[in-house]
Parts: structure tokens; C-alpha cells; sequence
């Protein structure tokens, strides 16, 4: 895949998307400005050059004490051309909100729920965002770096 | 007309079909299924937050109690993200072998899958063939390792140590009987007339939903779609191995069956064009920032015993950067997403783990079915719940 070709197709339906690219050890990341993840995330599924119609994996990392704190980490796969692209967005430690991509793949569901289950990340337009792995009362989240590793004493 | 009331109906998370500890909230008309909402979690160990405070070398222990029915294949898929963020060579010998021993896993994995998924539709012999084949795996593996489950048997750069004497007569022999082993099963199952009542037409998924609901591995190619990462994007030198995959056609429980029996027959022919190949040479790469001296050598040389004694008490700094590998486990897809901060330990450590995203379609296949085909798509889906949890 061409970094460059592919930058200029998502710049020529939405210019202020690419915020930054990166390429380690062969695989392309490409730095997304948040309000723009939903339309970005449509346009290379529908794209036929480009279709991305697998959303392998959504995750969200703690980048703690750098700010924006945290990341939404998407990764994309064409079945079709067999490309792997990774799109990164950063939000906010105060109030990490991005927008839910679960109307372009139905896999999004439950990653996004394990999302902000284990961060706090709240993915709006998500039909069901609550907990998946923790009980509902749980409080904190512990993939965050300020939660303890060791549980504290009642 | 009446107004209609649906029930609801808890199974799980102690229901001894779901293969572990899920939970299955089911709304019923009747007996049909209006909604299977799984709940799930009850297994969360909180492993990708205990593996960011383990050294790279630690997580790979870690990875062994992911789909447990599958360790090597998870130790793959780990040292893999490892070596890839290192920029590491693999000697051909510790490939080969590393190909070996997944292919064995994969028939394991496959064999107790069969046996369980077909004891839970009320087939009970097969769950006794089934686990004697996987029986003489694990025994394979506990003379490779000394472990029967938990391998931990592959290591950043390669493996422990060599496969030890008398394995390949021992695999050999395996290697020629279990085809006519599969034609027992095969004899038990597929043609009979209850087993195709039970899975045919049961649990569809089209390709095109399949897809969007991000499954994989032997659910997706029962769909229809010609999808295995062993071929389209070759990791471990499958390249160099003729094999073919199944596809199924119609989605259904009964394709999914179907799929991971081929799939045995050519997870057999694999490990044999592996011992037929097997490369001499050496089985861990020769990079002294990440591997172990000689075990003989530590007691004979300061050195080397220093060397040892902080490669095992502070491991090895990776560089920074990210990366996503990714391996065809028994299961489908599993990946490892590895985010390091240039230090010692990973910083995020993210499992893609095929059992979760593949149980997440689950309310899509039950709906409108009976209450009773709900236990068969579940053991369709093959799910670990240690991995669906971690």
C-alpha cells in the first residue's frame, strides 16, 4: 500500500482527518483527528481501492502522564487486498469520548464495551456501552495506569 | 389476540455445555429464542494488566493460560509481536519445529472440540475416541517440554531447547495412523442421521455478516469465505507447506464440523511434510541481547553466569514502537497488539483473542432457533473462556 496515496485519498474526502503517519517494521499507522474517526473508519470500508471490511482488533491504551492521555488503537484488514492499517486517536485524560464505529462493523460491539470497561473510553452512539468483563458495580479501570496492580485491603 | 409474553431464561454461567464458566441470558417465545445476550467476564484474571508488569520474557507463561487448550499456538503468536518488534531472524530448524508442534496443537484443539461439541448434542462416543488421539499429543508435547498444557516451550528468538531423542519416530507413528482415526470419527457422525438433524441449518451466519462481525478461523470458512492467515499472509515459513483449506458453504453448525475435520487432515499432512523437511541447525537465533547462554556453559564461565543472571532478572529492553502480529490458532485469529516504551516491559500488552469476537455473533446465529440448537452453536463457535475472559 502507498502511505502517500492513500493519505491523499482520505485528505481529498476529508482534509483535516490525517493528523500524522508513521511506518515501523512495515506496518502503516496513521493518526487521526477524533471527530473525524466515524466517517474515516466508513470511508476506507466503502472505498473499493481501498475496503476495509475487517475490523481485527479496538483497544485502548493509557499513555499516562502524556497528554492527550489516551488512545483508541483501531486495527483495519482489506480481505481483499490483505492490507493491515492501524488507525491511532488521542483523547483527552479528563474526558475521553470518541464516536462509537459500531455502524460500520458490528465486531466493534464488544471491543468497544472492553474499551471502557478496562479505561474509561465512552464510544457515543454505541447501542450498548456498558461493562463487559467487570460487574456492573465495579468501580475504577484497571487497565489504567493509576490503578493499582494489587488489590486494597476492605 | 393475546398479548404475548416472552420468558427469560438463565443458562450458565455453571450449564455444563457452555464449555466453561459463560453466561447466557436467553428471552424465549416459547422455545424459540427472541435474544441470547451472553455475559461473560466470570474467568478475568486481568491478564493484559498483569503482562504490562512482567518482563517479555515472563509474558510468554502468561500466554500458555490464554486458550489453554492451545498454549503452543499462543506462545506462537506472542514471540512472534516480540521478535517483530526486535527485527529478530528465526533459525529454519526452530520455524520448522515451531510448525510442527501448532499443527499438532491444532489437531488437539480440534479433537477436544469435536469430542466436547459432540457430547453436548448427545453424542457420547466420540468424546472417548477424540480425547485418546489427543491424549498421545499431549504426550508428545510433555517429552518436547515436560508439559502437557502450559508449553511455554517457544522462546523470543526460537525454542528452549532442541525436540528431544526418539520424538520423530514417535510423531511419525502418530502422523500415520490418525487419518484412518478421522475416518472413525467421521464414520460416527457424519452421515448420521440425528447429527445432521441437530447441525444442519442451525446457526447460519452469511460471509458478509461473518465479516462485519470481525469472525474468523474455521466459523469464518464455513461461511464461504477463503480465509486463512497460514495462507494469505504466511507467517513461520507456511509458505513452503502444500496444504489446502477447507470452506464450507453453508455457514451452518453442520459446515463448521465439517471445516475443522479437513482441517485435521491437513493439519496431519502438515506436521508430516515437517518431519519429512526438518532442517538440522540450530533452534534459538544467535542474539545475545535477548537469549539465554548455554545452559552448560553458565556454571563454567562468569560471563556467561552474569549474562544469565540478568537476561532472568531484568530481561531485555525492546525498542519502541508498535506492532500487531497475528497467527491462524485453532480458534481464528489471534493477535497480539505489543506497545513498547523502549524499556523492559510492555507498556500495553493486547490480545485479539478469536473466542471473544467470535462469541459476540452469537445472538446473531440463535435467534429465531430453539432453545436446544443454542447448546450446538455454542459449541460451534469453540470458545475457551479463558480466553474469551483473560
Amino acid at each position: 500500500m502507498d502511505l502517500e496515496d492513500l493519505v491523499n485519498k482520505i485528505r481529498k474526502k476529508l482534509p483535516e482527518a490525517v493528523l500524522g503517519t508513521a511506518n515501523f517494521r512495515g506496518e502503516t499507522t496513521l493518526q487521526i483527528r477524533p471527530e473525524d474517526i466515524l466517517p474515516v473508519c466508513r470511508f476506507l470500508r466503502d472505498e473499493p481501492a481501498l475496503a476495509f471490511d475487517f475490523l481485527v482488533d479496538l483497544c485502548g491504551v493509557d499513555r499516562l502522564p502524556r497528554e492527550p492521555r489516551f488512545e483508541a488503537v483501531y486495527h483495519l484488514r482489506s480481505l481483499k487486498t490483505r492490507e493491515l492499517l492501524r488507525l491511532k486517536v488521542s483523547l483527552p485524560g479528563s474526558s475521553p469520548r470518541v464516536s462509537s464505529v459500531f455502524s460500520v462493523w458490528k465486531a466493534a460491539d464488544w471491543m468497544e464495551r472492553e474499551a471502557f470497561d478496562m479505561f474509561g473510553i465512552v464510544f457515543e452512539g454505541h447501542p450498548d456501552l456498558r461493562r463487559i468483563l467487570l460487574t456492573p458495580e465495579w468501580e475504577g479501570y484497571p487497565l489504567r495506569k493509576d490503578y493499582p496492580l494489587r488489590g486494597k485491603e476492605e | 389476540m393475546a398479548a404475548q409474553e416472552t420468558m427469560i431464561l438463565n443458562m450458565g454461567p455453571q450449564h455444563p455445555s457452555t464449555h466453561g464458566v459463560l453466561r447466557v441470558v436467553l428471552e424465549l417465545d416459547g422455545e424459540t429464542v427472541v435474544k441470547a445476550t451472553p455475559d461473560i467476564g466470570f474467568l478475568h484474571r486481568g491478564l493484559e494488566k498483569l503482562a504490562e508488569n512482567k518482563t517479555y520474557h515472563q509474558c510468554i507463561t502468561l500466554t500458555d493460560r490464554l486458550d489453554y487448550v492451545a498454549g503452543m499456538s499462543n506462545n506462537l503468536a506472542y514471540v512472534l509481536a516480540v521478535e517483530k518488534l526486535l527485527d529478530l531472524k528465526i533459525p529454519p530448524r526452530a520455524q520448522a519445529v515451531r510448525v510442527l508442534l501448532c499443527e499438532l496443537q491444532r489437531i488437539s484443539s480440534h479433537l477436544f472440540w469435536l469430542g466436547t461439541h459432540a457430547h453436548d448434542i448427545g453424542a457420547m462416543t466420540p468424546l472417548f475416541y477424540a480425547l485418546r488421539e489427543r491424549d498421545e499429543i499431549l504426550f508428545l508435547f510433555e517429552r518436547v517440554c515436560g508439559s502437557r498444557l502450559t508449553p511455554s516451550y517457544f522462546r523470543v528468538g526460537g525454542l528452549v531447547q532442541d525436540l528431544p531423542e526418539g520424538f520423530e519416530e514417535k510423531c511419525r507413528e502418530f502422523v500415520q495412523t490418525f487419518p484412518a482415526r478421522v475416518d472413525e470419527y467421521e464414520t460416527l457422525l457424519t452421515q448420521n442421521k440425528i447429527w445432521m438433524k441437530r447441525t444442519r441449518e442451525v446457526g447460519v451466519i452469511s460471509a458478509a455478516e461473518a465479516i462485519n462481525w470481525g469472525l474468523s478461523g474455521p466459523i469464518l470458512r464455513a461461511s464461504g469465505m477463503n480465509w486463512d492467515l497460514r495462507k494469505t499472509l504466511p507467517y513461520s515459513g507456511y509458505e513452503g507447506y502444500d496444504f489446502q483449506v477447507p470452506v464450507g458453504q453453508n455457514g451452518d453448525v453442520f459446515d463448521r464440523y465439517i471445516v475443522r475435520i479437513r482441517e485435521m487432515r491437513q493439519a496431519n499432512e502438515i506436521v508430516r511434510q515437517a518431519l519429512d523437511r526438518l532442517p538440522k541447525g540450530e533452534v534459538i537465533a544467535s542474539d545475545p541481547r535477548v537469549v539465554f547462554p548455554p545452559k552448560g556453559k553458565v556454571p563454567e564461565s562468569i560471563e556467561s553466569l552474569i549474562h544469565h543472571f540478568h537476561l532472568a532478572s531484568e530481561g531485555f529492553p525492546v525498542p519502541q514502537g508498535e506492532v500487531y502480529a497475528s497467527i491462524e490458532s485453532p480458534k481464528g485469529e489471534l493477535g497480539f497488539y505489543l506497545l513498547s516504551d523502549g524499556t523492559n516491559k510492555p507498556w500495553r500488552f493486547r490480545v485479539r483473542p478469536p473466542s471473544l469476537i467470535n462469541l459476540s455473533a452469537l445472538s446473531v446465529m440463535a435467534q429465531g432457533r430453539l432453545l436446544s440448537d443454542v447448546v450446538a452453536i455454542i459449541g460451534s463457535i469453540d470458545i475457551v473462556l479463558a480466553e474469551v475472559d483473560r
